[in-house]
């Protein structure tokens, strides 16, 4: 048969699947029952959860001196964790909105999941900057309200106040974007639910759903809406991880006065995104029988991506480094010289070996297919980028300008329990999505089954 | 005025979009179609005029943009000057470059939030809402044509028969 396509491109829909095959496929772990290998890990993420909530609970009453901070080094895992975690989020919008505006149908099988990632990231994120505010029940002084204090109106010159609003317009409008995206999918679990004849389940996806019936007016502004806040949606990403990174550029101290930050952090984020998406999708399309839809194909684009990315943090690095050179300023030069061969090197050369060279090896097709190889990458690559962010931030603070000041930074057992809660907050949120919400768009894999699926293809 | 309503069932879109100009053609008027995912191409046979969302959402967007700098003027140049770094605290162009990036971040909100609400509207969907798809197997896989006859004065022996020949799984009267 004929088929809409370049017969070359591989298909994206395995199997000889139809409309209401694809319904079947993805809405059966939502109408199933939970197996055991989900309630082991997902008791894991609770405990991991309640543990860090009761971290933070004990950093709210005792204060920040429970963390490991120093006078020295007076910022470290609280913002390693948070620059963490808005990059990893930052994948889910680089697959929903731009690789829709450069119509890649590949997103089909993976953004939905990938925008769950970010918005389950976000919140992880979002939760440091508000505990390190120390005194968190003075966290709406950070918003610009008319107050007792003759008027004392928030600084909108600093990076800090810009991260407050493009995390908060991130979130929210990541939020909306896959909500709107959500509520034609809610619509086929509801009447799926009904005819099955489920009250319960149906009047819950009936509220979530919002009524949607799947009209032509209604698919029209669909598509419309779709398209303009994938538009608004690509600056918006490009500019939140920019300022995150001003919170560091526009600072006198060596190693983060530079302009190349805002790239590079960028690209970083889309790099360590990626390889969370790897993570998850490569356990998801197992656990819920989806290896039809992200197929080896999908996983192999994705590689491609972390290669690119990859590259581009490894010219940063060493563009870092000639100009930290080049600069001829001694402050710099030495803060990168300290932080290769200094008392951090092993972080620095982790950092090194896990995003520099570690991608590279996916010049080779047969280990960018390999989906062992894949998830030990993947995970390699998360650590890579978790202490890219610690170097940049630790080594660059603990020598300061006196040698008297100089010190160690280590983690007290509160920072790790901090980092560890949300590593659970995340994976919580993200296997209770994947039991009671759509983890494929149905509608739009629906819409490209003609044009990729594989029985289409012959 | 009857208010009676006649349903074609399709197993295709290919083949409810050949229907529904057959249909045009003979000068039925089409309420509406349902479908699980959005059919390319029915707008203009069904009568569906390009939407003016985006136009809308570049509205919003101006307003966010003009928010965000009136609150920076108000609360740092007019109600309480501060000294930050010596930056010209005296004058909101000058000061623009320390502005521009919340003055975009409030674009984006106002220009996203509204569309979204504007989008909710109308399409007449809230939390709540009863659904109005004819039937439910149209969220699955089957595509829906539905016609008013109180709007047409087509005989409905003859939409049927329209219907029928352009390959309508089912035909139901409602």
């Amino acid at each position: 048969m004929s088929s809409h396509e370049a017969w070359i491109r591989e298909p994206l829909v395995l199997g000889d699947k139809s409309y209401h095959d694809i319904s079947n496929d993805i809405a059966k772990p939502i109408e199933g029952k939970a197996n055991k290998q989900w309630w082991i890990v997902f008791t894991i993420s609770v405990i991991a959860m309640l543990w860090g909530l009761g971290c933070i609970m004990y950093t709210i009453g005792v204060g920040i001196g429970t963390w490991g901070l120093n006078k020295t080094v007076e910022w470290a895992w609280d913002i390693t964790n948070f620059v963490w975690w808005v990059g990893i989020g930052h994948a889910g919008t680089l697959i929903s909105a731009v690789l829709l505006l450069f119509r890649q149908k590949w997103r089909m099988a993976i953004n939905r999941s990938a925008e769950a990632m970010t918005i389950f990231a976000v919140v992880c994120a979002a939760l440091f900057p508000g505990i390190h505010m120390g005194r968190i029940w003075m966290a709406y002084w950070v918003l610009p309200l008319p107050n007792q204090l003759g008027s004392l109106w928030v600084n909108f010159n600093s990076p800090l106040l810009w991260d407050v609003f493009a995390i908060s317009t991130y979130f929210s409008v990541s939020l909306v974007f896959w909500y709107i995206g959500l509520i034609p999918d809610f619509a086929t679990i509801r009447d799926r639910a009904a005819r099955a004849a489920k009250p319960i389940s149906h009047a819950v996806y009936s509220i979530m759903s919002f009524g949607w019936s799947g009209n032509a007016r209604a698919w029209h502004r669909f598509e419309e809406i779709s398209l303009v806040l994938a538009g608004l949606a690509t600056p918006l990403v490009l500019s939140v991880h920019t300022i995150v990174s001003m919170d560091f550029a526009t600072s006198v101290i060596p190693g983060w006065h530079t302009t190349i930050f805002p790239p590079y952090f960028v690209a970083g984020a889309i790099f360590s995104g990626f390889a969370m998406v790897q993570t998850l999708m490569l356990v998801m399309r197992k656990v819920v029988n989806l290896e039809e839809y992200i197929t080896i194909n999908h996983i192999e684009l994705m590689n491609k991506v972390i290669m690119l990315t990859g590259s581009i943090v490894g010219v940063a690095y060493i563009t870092e480094l000639f100009m930290s050179w080049y600069s001829g300023v001694e402050y710099e030069q030495y803060a990168f010289l300290n932080r290769a061969s200094g008392p951090y090197w092993w972080a620095y050369w982790a950092m090194m070996t896990c995003n520099v060279i570690s991608p590279q090896v996916f010049w080779s097709k047969k280990l960018r297919r390999n989906i062992t190889f894949t998830f030990i990458l993947s995970i390699v690559v998360n650590i890579g980028m978790w202490f890219e962010r610690f170097v940049i931030i630790v080594t660059s603070l603990h020598r300061d300008y006196l040698p008297s000041s100089w010190i160690m930074f280590y983690p007290s057992w509160v920072d790790i329990g901090i980092f560890v809660g949300t590593l659970g907050i995340f994976f919580t949120f993200f296997l209770l999505y994947a039991r009671t919400f759509p983890v494929l768009p149905i509608a739009e894999v629906k819409s490209i089954l003609k044009s990729t699926g594989s029985q289409y293809k012959k | 005025m009857s208010t009676k309503e006649i349903h074609g069932l399709f197993a295709d879109e290919e083949v409810l979009k050949a229907s529904a100009k057959a249909l045009v053609k003979k000068g039925v008027h089409i309420k509406d179609v349902f479908s699980p995912f959005p059919i390319h191409g029915i707008d203009p046979i069904i009568g569906v005029p390009p939407t003016r969302l985006h136009i809308a959402g570049f509205i919003y967007g101006l307003v966010g943009m003009s928010l965000a700098l009136f609150m920076f003027w108000f609360t740092l140049i007019m109600d309480w000057p501060m000294n930050i770094g010596g930056k010209p605290n005296f004058s909101l162009l000058e000061n623009l470059p320390a502005f521009i990036p919340v003055t975009f971040e409030m674009t984006v909100f106002c220009a996203a939030h509204g569309m979204a609400v504007t989008y909710f509207i109308r399409n007449t969907i809230y939390p709540g809402k009863k659904n109005w798809n004819p039937d439910l197997r149209t969220t699955d896989d089957k595509f829906l044509i539905q016609i008013d006859l109180g709007e047409n004065s087509v005989s409905v022996e003859e939409i049927e028969a329209i219907l029928k020949e352009t390959g309508a799984e089912e035909i139901t009267q409602k």
